[in-house]
């Protein structure tokens, strides 16, 4: 479904992301993790084709949309606006079917975007993208910004929208845990470079990993015990 | 009393040319964030192609209507100019619009020659509470009106309107969705064409155009959009109209030397006063 095959970006004369691999198979459902700055969102930018790869390639077999980071909402138009301008590259503009898997977004169609609370907006930002009828979704930092129970509350939907839907999902996160959560595969990025890859239950029981890369799995269990 | 009425529908009708120019203004400056100088020079390209047009019997309405699109087209040329090239950075292409409306220049006096050109517009006058008005302001006043009605709904209930509005709104978000702004750039370059090209259409016949008229009208509309904070179209007609009746109660009662001067002042004034909120657009 998405292929990456040694992806080079850069900006001017710094180099972003250095010969980096990635495949996700159709129905496939895998995370892309890595500290602030480790080229994440230029990977995600360069799928959707916003920003260039100076060398490599990138295969999509379909079309993708994308949920980004800071939900990037048309902050003074309507919820619906908002969704409807989602599938400007497709002839089906009418947003029933949204409404009818995000009933929230039905009840605040008429809101203006901007007015919305972070995870509204995210919701908005998801039901977007799917307006665009896509076969990959990559979704940029689900979690930014969140409440806690707001994240899980959009992490359960976008597994069940994997799950029951077949939607393959490449997400792009800085929350680990939750993304080796919700994910079972996964790759690790530092320094615009692939560190690691595999089972995300492999790579959250690699201690050295963990510590190096992750910002410690463990380190955040603590925290949540500690709570 | 019928002095203070005819100043203020005849500054009606300059404040809807006004508002014409600046919504142009607005609609480029919205989407591209480039404040285009040939505004002025459209709507005196659409006084002389309409002129042209009449003067080779091609009836009145169609005439004025082809003019329009020709000056929209006009605009499209120069969105080819100033925004063609990808990245292009808006100061850069304020100097290439001001620059093409001097080449402009150029143009006006090989083909219409120096002398000011007044087309044929609609004769006789009707008297209004005691005053008579040309017919050719009322028509103006009509067809400004009907302009900012169509452009309101093309904005807010358009599918590519609000396409427009989204691309100036949040550029990102509207590349993710696949809207291209640049080309939203073209069309509102084109938009604006046509808005000038109107005002001209429709001033020339009570108030003759000639190659220098471009930059006193590219005031007037400018001082109009800044009113306007160069985002609000609604806002720019209310500044248009302002400034229009404002003029020409000044022309009238104090002299009609007083009316740029006017204009200027007015445009300093509101600069310095909405200083903070453009900046914090421009900021966005």
């Amino acid at each position: 479904m998405l292929n990456l095959e040694d992806v080079v970006i850069r900006y001017g004369f710094a180099t972003a992301v250095d010969g980096v691999s990635i495949s996700v198979e159709k129905g496939e459902m895998v995370a892309l993790v890595g500290p602030n700055g480790a080229g994440k969102s230029s990977i995600v930018n360069a799928i959707s084709g916003v920003i260039p790869v100076a060398s490599g390639t990138i295969t999509v077999d379909g079309a993708s949309a994308q949920v980004p980071e800071g939900r990037q909402m048309f902050a003074n138009m309507s919820v619906d606006d908002n969704l409807r301008l989602g599938a400007w590259r497709v002839k089906d503009r009418n947003p029933a079917a949204i409404y009818e898997l995000l009933p929230d977004l039905a009840r605040m169609k008429d809101q203006k975007a901007g007015t919305l609370s972070g995870g509204q907006q995210q919701m908005v930002a998801v039901g977007r993208a799917l307006m665009a009828g896509p076969d990959l979704l990559l979704v940029d930092e689900l979690s930014l910004g969140l409440a806690p129970l707001i994240v899980a509350d959009l992490a359960n939907y976008l597994t069940e929208l994997n799950a029951s839907r077949g939607m393959t999902i490449l997400l792009i996160e800085q929350e680990v845990d939750l993304a080796f959560r919700m994910c079972a595969r996964a790759y690790v990025l530092e320094a615009g470079r692939i560190v690691a890859s595999g089972a995300s239950a492999t790579l959250a029981a690699d201690p050295q990993l963990s510590a190096a890369y992750l910002g410690g799995i463990e380190a955040s269990a603590d925290r949540k015990r500690l709570k | 009393m019928n002095a203070l009425l005819i100043y203020v529908v005849s500054g009606i009708t300059i404040g809807a040319t006004y508002a014409l120019i600046g919504s142009g203004f607005v609609v480029v400056h919205r989407v591209t964030h480039v404040v285009n100088f040939t505004q002025g020079t459209l709507a005196v390209f659409g006084g002389l192609i309409s002129y042209s047009l009449l003067s080779f019997s091609i009836p009145h309405g169609l005439a004025e209507a082809l003019a329009v699109v020709l000056t929209g087209l006009i605009g499209l040329v120069f969105a080819f100019v100033t925004i063609g090239k990808k990245g292009t950075p808006p100061l850069t292409a304020l100097l290439i619009t001001l620059g093409l409306s001097i080449l402009s220049e150029g143009i006006f006096v090989t083909i219409w020659g120096q002398s000011p050109i007044a087309p044929e517009g609609l004769d006789g006058a009707t008297i209004i509470l005691g005053a008579s008005i040309e017919n050719q302001r009322l028509l103006t006043a009509g067809i400004s009106a009907v302009a900012f009605i169509l452009l309101g709904i093309f904005f807010g209930r358009t599918y590519l309107g609000k396409g427009m509005t989204a691309a100036a709104s949040n550029p990102r978000a509207a590349a993710l969705v696949g809207i291209d702004s640049r080309r939203m750039g073209f069309i509102a370059f084109a938009i604006a064409g046509m808005l000038g090209g109107l005002a001209g259409v429709v001033t020339a016949p009570f108030s003759p155009i000639s190659f220098s008229s471009d930059l006193p009208l590219a005031l007037g509309g400018f001082a109009a959009a800044v009113f306007g904070g160069l985002s609000s179209p609604w806002l720019t007609v209310v500044g248009g109209l302002v400034l229009g009746i404002g003029g020409q109660l000044v022309a009238g009662y104090f002299g009609g030397s007083y009316q740029t001067v006017a204009a200027l002042v007015m445009l300093l004034v509101v600069m310095i006063a909405r200083h903070k909120s453009l900046s914090a657009e421009e900021a966005k």
